[in-house]
């Protein structure tokens, strides 16, 4: 078996930091794209966030947006482009934060697009503030007690708050922690995308990601953290499937 | 033959829009700008085009973003604070220089304000109102036949020029009825290929629409350079005034959009009176017709600025002329507009100064 750089990504070195899941995750994305065959009919769309600068790495016609609006800009998108592959590629700040509204509309429409959503629990580009999805205790920038002290709330798990809706065709959420998440995650973005090809409407893979970088642990103790305290909040499995 | 039709503003403007092609809309609704949207949602599925009655307005204005990056030609409608929560995608949309068109049927702000018609969004719509350097290309209409054939050429200027498009409107012309010509469109300029949508790479280099110029350190100061130069190629180009007695004018009235309308009655009323009073009614904002106000103020013994707002427009009008003459300055805003006996009052007064010294100020 050899291996090769999948097709849909581009021979560049990335800006993400030692121990970072949006390598594994792009790698994911570009290997079910080259897979169905669709790079030269899929668009995708960059988010703010850690992925800013998806465009320089994917090798498929991308659009760049402002923060959370990723799901409205696909809708634009598709219908005017129905046989062409819209997928959002968002991170917790820009899905659940900031987007929500635009995340909500989107599934309930049951836009025929695929959101890839990389849940790190963290702001990461802008330096460790406290994402929606940041778990109770946790610490960071903005919640240096840790998240729960003074009325943060808790995390927003979005494959259950989308479940409540007719919308969504399919709902999976994933880890990239290990190599048996690493399969499972891949066999959840490829079925995302036949889903939109098979014209099911909404698809969304959350993909559960470290951040060593922000987190201030070691790549190593990132991983534990994914499969011990995140795992616990967000439960991997399939939401819904139809 | 043009086809005479009788519409409310704001459903005139859905046939000029898919007369123009326009074939996909997204908005929300808004006092007085309801019946686009309605209209929308039965028309543009008869026309093959896409209606959308988004979640937001900052999901509308983005949803333009996408189908004008698909290449579709779009547009989406409000009323003064919805147009304040597209701002940020319209400063996206400039600086993809992405083609599109925005209506703004003004209602009365600050705030909430109230559902009466005004022409206080003049600095946002003109000057900004987004972040950054960039530019719209603003229409005014007064009519509902300037609102239809505006209507059809904005979606001419947006593409050729790659730029959004404003139509400001405001409630009284999206409310009112008035019989107008509808004419079939034909393209008024020579239009570019698009190639610069995103369709999917097939047989070409994969393509980025951006907005962000993080690489080099200087790339967003160049690409802001090249933006500046399209203004300045824009202001040469697009100037669309009305003049009305203006060659013998010694009172030289300033309007745009329906306070346009009741200032060309005031301009008749006062020449009944034999007073030398003219207009000049600017169809289109930005670019600015500054030098048909310069030449204007070398006879004219003073100018009269009226707007439905509490002095955005006389700014622009004070710039084109370099304070060479006094301005005179009547303004309602919150919904209110000066009447045609208010403005005439205001004409008799200014020619009655006119053989005082010429130390006279602009009232503001």
């Amino acid at each position: 078996m050899e291996f090769h750089r999948p097709r849909t990504l581009k021979n560049v070195l990335t800006h993400y930091c030692p121990g970072c899941g949006h390598g594994i995750v792009h790698r994911l994305v570009a290997e079910a794209i080259d897979e169905l065959g669709i790079r030269e009919r899929t668009i995708g769309t960059a988010p703010v966030g850690c992925a800013v600068l998806f465009y320089n790495y994917f090798d498929c016609d991308i659009i760049e947006c402002a923060h959370g609006r990723p799901p409205a800009v696909a809708t634009g998108m598709k219908r005017m482009l129905p046989d062409r592959i819209i997928f959002t590629y968002q991170g917790d700040g820009d899905l659940a934060a900031i987007g929500t509204t635009e995340t909500i509309h989107a599934a309930n429409r049951g836009e025929n697009i695929t959101v890839i959503f990389v849940n790190n629990a963290i702001y990461g580009m802008t330096g460790g503030q406290m994402a929606p999805t940041t778990i109770k205790g946790q610490w960071s920038t903005t919640t240096p007690e840790g998240r729960g002290k003074h009325g943060e709330g808790g995390p927003i798990r979005i494959c259950e708050m989308l479940s409540a809706l007719d919308g969504p065709s399919y709902l999976e959420r994933v880890a990239v922690s290990s190599p048996k998440d690493i399969l499972r995650a891949k066999k959840a973005v490829k079925k995302a995308f036949e889903k939109q090809i098979a014209g099911k409407g909404f698809s969304l893979v959350e993909v559960l990601s470290m951040c060593p970088t922000d987190w201030k642990l070691t790549p190593a103790q990132a991983v534990d953290f994914v499969n011990e305290k995140m795992k616990a909040v967000f439960p991997l499995g399939v939401f819904r499937d139809r | 033959m043009a086809e005479k039709v009788l519409f409310k503003g704001n459903e005139l403007l859905v046939e000029a829009a898919i007369e123009a092609g326009c074939r996909f809309y997204a908005g929300y609704p808004i006092t007085p700008q309801n019946e686009v949207p309605e209209r929308m949602s039965w028309r543009m599925p008869q026309a093959g085009g896409v209606f959308i009655q988004a979640e937001s307005e900052i999901a509308a204005i983005n949803m333009i973003f996408g189908a004008s990056a698909a290449g579709a030609r779009c547009m989406t409608s409000s009323s003064s604070p919805g147009i304040s929560l597209k701002q940020e995608g319209i400063s996206y949309i400039a600086a993809a220089e992405l083609p599109c068109v925005i209506v703004n049927m003004q209602r009365g702000g600050p705030g909430l304000g109230n559902i009466r018609a005004a022409q206080g969004d003049y600095f946002q719509a003109v000057k900004g109102g987004g972040h950054g350097d960039y530019r719209l290309i603003v229409l005014t209409p007064a009519t509902l036949q300037e609102l239809y054939d505006l209507t059809l050429n904005a979606f001419d200027y947006a593409d050729y020029y790659r730029n959004p498009v404003m139509i400001l409107g405001d409630g009284i012309l999206g409310q009112m009825a008035e019989p107008a010509e509808k004419h079939p469109y034909h393209p008024i300029l020579d239009l570019p290929p698009k190639d610069y949508i995103l369709d999917g790479c097939k047989g070409r280099n994969s393509r980025v629409v951006r907005t962000l110029f993080l690489h080099p350190a200087d790339g967003l100061m160049k690409h802001n350079l090249h933006l500046q130069e399209k203004y300045a190629r824009i202001q040469r180009e697009l100037s669309l005034v009305e003049q009305y007695q203006t060659d013998d004018a010694e009172v030289i009235i300033a309007a745009y959009g329906i306070s346009g309308r009741a200032a060309k009655g005031a301009v008749k009323a006062a020449r009944r009176e034999g007073i030398k009073a003219g207009l000049i009614r600017p169809l289109c904002v930005w670019p600015f017709p500054s030098d048909v106000y310069r030449r204007a103020a070398e006879r004219a013994k003073s100018f009269l600025v009226v707007e439905m707002s509490h002095g955005q427009f006389v700014e622009d009008v004070k710039l084109a002329i370099e304070c060479r003459r006094p301005v005179a300055f009547l303004g309602k805003g919150g919904g209110w507009y000066p009447s045609q006996e208010e403005i005439v009052e205001q004409i008799r007064r200014l020619a009655n100064e006119k053989s005082k010294p010429s130390t006279a100020r602009g009232k503001r």
